[in-house]
């Protein structure tokens, strides 16, 4: 057994254990719900159209604010590695920042924007763009020299030298960039949304927590891994590999 | 062109003190000249060839190309490195169009000149290939392209095969005999490797180790093709070694003296 059969043995496993556990009716069904009851309320989700509406509320808004942390953090982040300026100066409040859990900015973004759909936007982009604008910095700044001297003495200077150089030279870095600003853009978006009321799969778990309906609770939690998982799988991982592959930073598998 | 370097000096700055990376360099060349500069690693042959260059600017004398000072790289002296230094994002072709792209050529003259000059170096049939799917030789072949369609008239070359396999590097000399004797581009071709210097120049340069000097000069005026195992090349080597060996000796005499003076 390996590979997929494996994994997939397992995780039968882990939901008999689950099951298992379930009946041997230690904790109330609110504490503790059965396989069958998540299951049931996932059909149950997406049978009258709760979850779906969730779901797209939350694709939305995360298009919205992640759209706008590439916008921003990729050309901050092509400043801050080329600029010297600009590193010594912004370079540091960007570090700091970076530091911050993004829902930290939640109070100020309600303050700001109110109970609007912008504070939740603010979250989301500040969760995401500077580990956008960081990526890019550094791959910026990573560039090989000799890319830089060859492409010098072959007459390549200015503007030139940026589009045709050091920005396809940087795309890896920029991809990866891209990949980390998605999944703290997905977790910023999931504790707005918790914290502050608003239609979104976050409020269905709040929802859920306040209904006491755990199966509900958990069958959301596995809608967010799922969305998660599948965009960073179907979406980035092979990009990644493929410009990771032509880089000449791993051999083809 | 004609290459022109008049009392050239340049030191590098660093925490440990001031490396005189070359002293009071004259040198001229004459358009169509392929000349080798050899000498020990550390002495400044790659700092001269990037004088030459306009990658680094020195700091007495001057280089003129032509009568006039080089102020920056251009187009007219392209650099080959060691390591081939195509871009991994571009295709074979647009690698080799890279130059002229830059300097906004057409794209019907990007992609003809690209042909000719992969069919120069025999890789025309792999235009579309990426660089990660080429050897170590087809890679410098494609980097000698790239900077023959840019039509300088000056090759720099600094040590662009020390990194390849014998046989390969062997058919690399071969190559580039031919596309000089069919181009009559000037050459500078920096290399360690005597017998390499030998094989392809027709005037040697012997540096120094630290202050770089040029040392002594040897006229190679054997018959073309040559290779890197004709009897009288072997012969030609051991003069050349003998001078080179001193030169080695001495640079590592200084690195103990450095390092007895740091201790």
């Amino acid at each position: 057994m390996s590979g997929w059969r494996l994994r997939l043995a397992f995780f039968v496993a882990l939901l008999a254990a689950w099951e298992a556990l379930y009946r041997l009716n230690l904790w109330p069904s609110y504490v503790f719900p059965s396989v069958s009851s998540v299951g049931a309320s996932l059909v149950n989700g997406f049978g009258d159209g709760t979850y779906p509406l969730a779901i797209a509320v939350s694709l939305r808004r995360i298009l919205i604010g992640y759209g706008l942390s590439l916008t921003i953090g990729i050309p901050l982040g092509l400043l801050l590695g080329r600029v010297k300026f600009v590193q010594d100066t912004l370079g540091s409040i960007v570090l700091g920042l970076q530091a911050l859990p993004s829902i930290c900015w939640l109070p100020l973004a309600l303050l700001w924007f109110g109970l609007s759909e912008r504070a939740i936007l603010f979250v989301v982009v500040m969760g995401a763009v500077l580990s956008v604008t960081l990526s890019t910095a550094d791959g910026v700044h990573n560039t090989p020299p000799l890319y830089l001297r060859a492409a010098r003495t072959m007459g390549a200077r200015g503007l030139m030298l940026y589009t045709r150089v050091i920005l396809p030279a940087a795309l890896p870095a920029i991809i990866s960039g891209m990949k980390l600003g998605w999944s703290f853009a997905w977790r910023s978006l999931m504790a707005g949304e918790l914290l502050y009321v608003s239609l979104g799969l976050g409020q269905l778990l709040t929802m859920g927590r306040e209904l006491n309906d755990m199966a509900q609770v958990i069958s959301v939690m596995f809608v967010i891994v799922a969305i998660g998982l599948s965009v960073d799988r179907a979406l980035f991982s092979p990009i990644e590999r493929r410009v990771r592959e032509r880089w000449g930073l791993q051999h083809a598998a | 062109m004609k290459l022109e370097l008049r009392s050239v000096s340049k030191t590098f700055l660093s925490r440990r003190g001031d490396i005189r990376a070359l002293q009071d360099i004259s040198l001229n060349v004459a358009a169509g000249e392929f000349v080798c500069l050899l000498g020990p690693s550390g002495c400044g042959k790659s700092t001269l060839l990037n004088l030459i260059a306009g990658l680094e600017r020195p700091d007495a004398g001057e280089v003129r190309v032509d009568g006039r000072a080089v102020a920056g790289p251009g187009r007219d002296r392209v650099v080959i490195f060691q390591e081939a230094a195509l871009f991994p994002w571009l295709n074979v072709q647009d690698n080799v169009a890279f130059g002229l792209a830059a300097a906004g050529a057409p794209k019907s003259e990007q992609r003809d000149k690209a042909k000719q000059y992969l069919r120069l170096v025999r890789l025309g049939s792999f235009r579309r290939a990426f660089t990660h799917e080429l050897s170590g030789g087809m890679k410098q072949r494609v980097a000698l392209a790239r900077a023959l369609a840019l039509e300088p008239q000056v090759l720099l070359m600094d040590e662009p095969f020390a990194a390849l396999d014998a046989q390969t590097r062997d058919s690399l000399h071969d190559e580039l005999q031919d596309i000089w004797a069919q181009t009559g581009k000037t050459i500078i071709f920096v290399t360690h490797n005597v017998r390499e210097a030998l094989v392809l120049g027709e005037r040697v340069l012997l540096m120094s180790a630290r202050p770089g000097r040029i040392k002594r000069e040897f006229k190679c005026e054997l018959p073309r093709p040559r290779h890197i195992e004709d009897h009288a090349l072997v012969d030609a080597t051991r003069q050349v070694l003998d001078d080179l060996r001193e030169e080695v000796l001495k640079a590592q005499q200084e690195e103990v003296e450095r390092e007895r003076l740091a201790a």
